[in-house]
């Protein structure tokens, strides 16, 4: 059975191999790769809000070049990204290094959610004690549905 | 009551933010270079492409850096200052001929005059890359040391050249 | 000529929207009938001026008059009259007018069917819309004015930015604005109430299904934005959190709390004050969006040109408006009372939490978004936050929301016990963390992330069918069916919208994990493979456009040697801005897309490609719809359905007599 499967295949290699395979456009995929990985985090300069990865700008097409002979010599993510910060600070960085000034940006979302936690338990604490009862009776639905109702008519 | 307060005083804050915003330029990004010592190149010169200049020949000197292209709209627009900076004498400038072809640079400086010392040329951008240059013209203020005083990103227009470039060079000149 | 009348209906529109903000609302406070009763044809009056108004910038582009200044910065004698009528809202002046314009629909709608709202109410919710319409016409008519002239006219146009020269562009802003816009019923509602002093369970029954349509309307309109960066912008990413799409979001995060919100008031009397705070919330968000997309202090990729007087003006209004609402509610909202009682674990509680969730997001985006804005005001650097940091703070916060979205649905009111939901729920939590596990194995990867999103669709769908399955159990009836139709429809409208989220989740599951790109060099002949489909590039040819040149490549897809499509990527050079915009071809199919992008011409007819397949990209979007049709189904819901036949019955049957200001 399996035989057939490896006939089948076999057969349908020579129609892909009629039209030539197309060269990848980088020399080298794995640091195209790379590049790719880093640059997608990285900010360009001149445009107006897009990555390093979507910008056909020439300064991002330079920056480009220059990651990419950095890749070459072997360089860190690490030291690739302290080049650039050195020349041009940390706004070429879409996620923001933690350092004093934006202590509160990454554990702002966080504190909001321990604060909306706690005031949300208070509440519902609160609320146990002084509301026994539900407040909305069969009454009060019936006003609601009289009101939807008659509300025009009413004089 | 207190509690009922919090979003307003949240928003008040932030309307207090959101007009100081106004007054920014989210675009003007400042240098990290700024206090730090000015990347050394050794580039060739415009005028005689044998030669090559390099920031270490101004040691001793308050100089501008200025980075230019024939293709660059601003830099048109900030050239009569900066030939009337030349003219005064008040401290040299050279330039960086960034990205651009030597033919047009020269026919450019031909038509319009040339305010600098000396052009280097940067053909690659590589150089304009190490002083963090994203948009020409952009100028640095370089001390006696060889460190940037201050770099001022687009045109240089007459305010900047009388409050802040004359009196910073005035002051680096006196030290 | 016709551009003065738009003018001058602006003007007129502005004098009645001055009346419509003040005379009824004092009305309502002096109980004055006849100056309450104002408030209907002042609105009526608006909306049909501000329509003379649309019609005569329609007009002016349609006929290409280069003397109005916003045409001829925006149009050109060779764009098709159906850009050029898009083009209506493609800057700044004309957009605003749009927005005017829905603002007013939305009016003329409150109009409509609001007959079983007392005359006090109506009167308050007309002014208060009124005076929001007051803001934004006296802005156009100060520094926003789209019929400018110019004078001498300009022999031809600058034309429309190229990357708005698409159908996404007709669609997109008209949604988006009816979504923002619509939020601003809600907002009046909420302060209607207020000054009445009457939050109770009608005013939450009257809100909700306003809300709701606001909020399906904004859905599909940040659907259509996603889908269309994604198709015309050529890098294949659908969304970025740039601040224009986050000014979209939080507005969209805050009315999705508010319909649950309104849900409780609605139906258990509970957050009333809550429930005002997010209805101020919701629309104080969309013009908070306005302000940074038009106001140039943050940068985008979608920002308006901009202009410093502009943004002072909206700022100012802002602060009058929003400003204004919260100290009202400050002030009346603690008198208003507590709503009915309900224990820590109960429907009312995980709606809360859920709602805290959607706001600590909310709180969240809009954190990310100033933040640049906040460091450089204090002058303490400028820094970037972009995608890795929304990306990161946002998962950890839906995951909790969208556990509790499962519960929720099932657990009863006012108590519920968390052992009876958890002997309900075994059953689903134990199907979707086995599949969740195990699914990326068999799909050939596994990494925590398609886990954990396996993880939370599987959870919405398997509770969602659990809830469906135990309310058609305790219901009566025939058969299947029977039982099947006689659940609420608000009630298959909810499942639908959560179901919709799960889909959504699948979709970026998915495409996050399994999308595969390559970027070639491909000679005429060449062929390259992904994702199983083989590509043939069989060369590119000039093409003429009405206002651009193109070079099309042709691609013919194959799959096992069978033939699958032929798909035409473009590289256009607009001929007026002279700007290269690449136009992707998609192949769309429900279980993947395949995406192809021209780069740049390279030597002897070859081309560097970009190729791209992306699986359930088109759930994404799909998932929007669903929620949106979600919504639709809840407001056809009996109840609205009854109340508004009702209503008209009751209209026809007799003159309105006066309402007596009790409310």
């Amino acid at each position: 059975m399996s035989r057939i499967w490896i006939w089948i295949f076999a057969m349908t290699i020579p129609a892909l191999a009629a039209a030539q395979e197309a060269r990848p456009l980088a020399e080298n995929p794995q640091a195209e790769a790379r590049l790719k990985a880093l640059a997608v985090e990285l900010r360009c300069l001149v445009c107006q809000n897009q990555t390093l990865a979507d910008s056909n700008a020439p300064l991002a097409e330079d920056l480009r070049r220059e990651v990419r002979e950095m890749i070459a010599k072997n360089m860190s993510d690490r030291e690739i990204i302290d080049f650039l910060v050195e020349r041009y600070g940390d706004f070429v960085l879409y996620r923001p290094p933690l350092r004093a000034a934006t202590t509160l940006l990454w554990i702002g979302p966080f504190l909001l959610l321990i604060v909306g936690g706690t005031a949300l338990i208070l509440a519902l604490r609160r609320r146990q004690k002084t509301l026994p009862d539900a407040i909305v009776s069969e009454a009060d639905h019936e006003r609601v549905e009289q009101l939807l109702s008659d509300g025009a008519k009413r004089p | 009551m207190k509690r009922f307060l919090l979003p307003l005083a949240i928003f008040v804050v932030m309307v207090g933010f959101l007009a100081v915003g106004l007054t920014l330029n989210p675009r003007e990004v400042p240098s990290p270079l700024v206090g730090k010592a000015a990347p050394d190149f050794s580039l060739p010169q415009l005028h005689e492409s044998d030669k090559v200049f390099s920031p270490k020949e101004m040691a001793g000197q308050v100089w501008l850096l200025n980075f230019w292209a024939s293709w660059c709209n601003g830099c048109k627009e900030e050239h009569p200052v900066l030939m009337q900076l030349a003219k005064s004498g008040a401290a040299p400038i050279y330039g960086v001929d960034y990205k651009d072809t030597r033919e047009e640079a020269l026919a450019w400086l031909q038509q319009w005059g040339n305010p600098y010392r000396l052009v280097a040329v940067d053909g690659a951008g590589r150089i304009g890359i190490n002083y963090g240059v994203y948009g020409v013209p952009e100028t640095y203020v370089i001390d006696k040391a060889g460190k940037i005083r201050y770099k001022q990103i687009g045109p240089v227009d007459q305010d900047v050249l009388d409050q802040k470039i004359l009196p910073l060079v005035r002051e680096l000149q006196s030290q | 000529m016709i551009p003065e009348i738009g003018q001058f209906a602006l003007i007129l529109a502005l004098c009645v929207a001055a009346v419509q903000g003040t005379v009824p609302i004092y009305g309502a406070v002096s109980g004055n009938a006849s100056l309450m009763a104002v408030a209907k044809p002042a609105a009526r009056g608006q909306f049909f001026l501000v329509l003379i108004a649309f019609c005569c910038l329609g007009y002016a582009f349609a006929q290409k008059d280069f003397s109005v200044l916003y045409v001829a910065a925006n149009a050109n004698s060779k764009l098709p009259l159906h850009y050029r009528l898009a083009a209506i809202w493609g800057a700044h002046e004309g957009s605003l007018l749009l927005w005017t314009f829905i603002l007013t629909l939305w009016m003329m709608a409150v109009t409509l069917f609001s007959k079983h709202l007392p005359e006090a109410m109506r009167a308050r919710i007309l002014g208060v819309m009124g005076l929001v319409s007051l803001g934004f016409l006296l802005f156009m008519l100060t520094v926003s004015n789209p019929f400018e002239r110019l004078i001498p006219a300009a022999p031809d146009g600058r034309d429309l930015n190229p990357l708005l020269q698409d159908p996404g562009m007709v669609m997109h802003p008209p949604m988006l604005y009816m979504g923002y816009v619509g939020f601003s019923v809600a907002f009046a509602f909420a302060i209607a109430a207020l000054l009445g002093g009457n939050l109770d369970a009608a005013w939450a029954r009257w809100s909700r299904p306003w809300t709701t349509v606001a909020w399906c309307f904004l859905t599909v309109g940040i659907a259509l934005g996603s889908g269309w960066a994604y198709y015309e912008l050529g890098w294949g990413g659908w969304w970025f959190w740039d601040p224009v799409e986050n000014a979209s979001f939080m507005p969209w995060l805050a009315g999705t709390a508010l319909i649950h919100s309104l849900a409780v008031t609605d139906k258990r009397g509970g957050f009333k004050v809550w429930t005002v705070l997010l209805a101020i919330l919701a629309f104080s968000l969309s013009l908070l969006g306005t302000f940074l997309v038009r106001s140039g202090v943050l940068t985008s990729v979608h920002a308006f040109a901009t202009d410093p007087k502009r943004g002072l003006f909206i700022l100012i209004f802002l602060a009058i408006v929003i400003g204004g609402s919260l100290l009202l509610y400050a002030w009346r909202a603690p008198r208003v009372g507590l709503g009915g009682g309900f224990d820590m674990v109960s429907r009312e509680a995980m709606l809360l939490a859920n709602n805290v969730l959607l706001v600590v997001a909310m709180a969240s985006v809009l954190l990310g978004t100033l933040y640049p804005l906040f460091l450089d005001a204090l002058g303490l650097g400028k820094i970037s936050v972009g995608p890795p940091y929304f990306d990161t703070v946002f998962v950890p916060l839906m995951t909790p929301a969208i556990f509790l979205m499962g519960i929720g649905p099932l657990a009863q009111w006012k108590k519920a016990s968390v052992p009876n939901l958890a002997v309900r729920l075994r059953w689903a939590f134990g199907t979707s963390v086995a599949t969740a596990l195990l699914l990326p194995l068999v799909l050939g990867k596994w990494t925590p992330l398609l886990s954990l999103g396996f993880l939370l669709a599987l959870w919405i769908a398997t509770t969602a069918a659990v809830a469906v399955r135990e309310r058609i159990a305790h219901l009566e009836g025939a058969g299947l069916m029977a039982r099947l139709a006689s659940v609420p429809r608000s009630y298959w409208g909810m499942i639908l919208a959560h179901c919709g989220i799960a889909v959504f989740i699948v979709g970026v599951t998915m495409v996050k994990g399994f999308e595969t790109e390559q970027d070639l060099r491909m000679n005429v002949g060449e062929s390259a493979t992904i994702g199983g489909y083989a590509f043939q590039f069989e060369g590119a040819q000039d093409f003429v456009g009405p206002n651009y040149i193109a070079a099309r490549g042709v691609f013919r897809v194959t799959k096992d040697g069978r033939e699958v499509t032929t798909m035409y990527p473009e590289k256009r050079r607009y001929l007026a801005q002279r700007q290269t915009m690449t136009e992707a071809a998609i192949d769309s199919g429900m279980f993947r897309d395949l995406y192809v992008s021209l780069g740049e011409p390279l030597e002897a007819g070859a081309w560097s490609v970009r190729l791209y397949h992306k699986p359930f990209i088109d759930w994404i979007w799909g998932g929007c719809l669903i929620m949106a049709m979600g919504g639709v189904l809840a407001i056809t819901d009996r109840r609205y359905r009854l109340a508004w036949r009702r209503a008209s019955e009751s209209e026809a049957a007799a003159a309105q007599p006066v309402e007596a200001p009790i409310l």
